[in-house]
């Protein structure tokens, strides 16, 4: 998955950016963009991704630093989980007093 | 509001006004052809920024001016010879690094004057400073990286850099001007005299510019005639004829 093998020549290094929402309390994949550093990194996600009031907070990470799953992985890494109903705790009743969860 | 004479309040107010509709619309010329997506949306924000801010003073100067012209009548039913922004803002475009030079010099300027006309004696005034001090400090951050980022950056970069601030720096000083209206604005509390400012601005660019390893003119001449009316530059005309057209051709047209 890492593109450090391939650096391009005269483009600016990718980087995801994450926002957290004026209510909400994790950051949020938005997208990408370019950008020749940390610093404009953020100053380009402040201009492409928060014009509209979204966010209290920007996170970005140089998008070769991610580690991901494979594509191919997909079966043996998530269909198991699938046929397991009972790893749900749907089976309980739970007492009005308890409220919200 | 302060006890000041209203004519000389209302040139202030389109100088101060001017000067964000003219490079608001130079910088809104990139739309569409910036180097990169993201310095396109970056410049457009710019430009937007600029243009909320000329509806505020331009809105204001109307009011002022009594005679019941809105924004919309001050920016696009003047002439060039009714326009007072300083000459640097009406300069063309150039090449990205021209334009971001020019940002950069004016930013600088724009957020030291706001700063003080967070003071204002006049209420409208100070209203209007408090909204576009914000939107400056960050357009100052990003053309201020922006120009060390380019002038300290590969060969041609610097070069760019350099020519672009040998080219405007003959601009700069027009900022500074001192005339009657600034001092009636000076002494009613309203605004500071600009050749007050000039030790701060100097301090703030010359601190960038060195961290751009890029050297400033020594020259001392400056370009004048644009704030007070008495000679813009060609270049003024040339861009009155796109940004007016609209108004001209189709009068008291709205969408």
């Amino acid at each position: 998955m890492s593109n450090e093998t391939t650096p391009s020549r005269s483009e600016w290094p990718l980087w995801e950016v994450f926002i957290r929402g004026q209510h909400g309390m994790s950051h949020r994949h938005v997208g990408s963009l370019h950008a020749p550093d940390a610093e404009m990194a953020i100053k380009n996600a402040r201009d492409v991704y928060t014009r509209r009031n979204e966010g209290v907070s920007i996170w970005v990470v140089e998008a070769k630093h991610i580690a991901a799953t494979a594509p191919g992985e997909k079966g043996p890494f998530f269909e198991p989980s699938e046929s397991k109903v009972y790893r749900h705790p749907t089976f309980f009743d739970i007492p009005d007093e308890v409220g919200h969860m | 509001m302060a006890d000041v004479d209203n004519k000389a309040l209302f040139e202030f107010l389109v100088r101060m006004g001017d000067n964000t509709l003219i490079l608001g619309h130079r910088v809104s010329e990139w739309c569409g052809h910036s180097p990169i997506l993201e310095e396109d949306i970056a410049l457009a924000n710019t430009a937007l920024d600029l243009l909320g801010q000329t509806k505020m003073w331009l809105d204001y100067a109307g009011k002022v001016q009594g005679e019941g012209k809105s924004a919309d009548d001050l920016a696009f039913l003047r002439d060039a010879w009714d326009l007072r922004n300083v000459l640097l803002v009406e300069l063309p475009n150039g090449d990205f690094g021209q334009t971001l030079m020019r940002q950069f010099l004016f930013d600088a300027y724009h957020s030291i004057i706001l700063g003080h006309l967070l003071k204002s004696s006049d209420d409208e005034v100070r209203a209007i400073a408090q909204k576009a001090s914000k939107e400056v400090a960050y357009h100052l951050e990003r053309s201020a990286d922006t120009v060390v980022g380019l002038g300290d950056g590969t060969p041609e970069s610097h070069r760019r850099m350099q020519a672009a601030l040998d080219y405007l720096w003959p601009y700069v000083g027009e900022m500074f001007e001192t005339d009657d209206i600034d001092r009636a604005m000076a002494s009613a509390g309203v605004a500071p005299e600009p050749s007050g400012l000039r030790a701060d601005y100097d301090a703030l660019v010359g601190r960038v510019l060195a961290d751009a390893t890029l050297t400033i003119p020594e020259g001392k001449f400056a370009h004048k005639g644009g704030r007070n009316g008495y000679m813009h530059t060609e270049h003024l005309g040339h861009l009155l004829c796109e940004m007016q057209w609209l108004q001209r051709a189709y009068p008291g047209c709205e969408w």
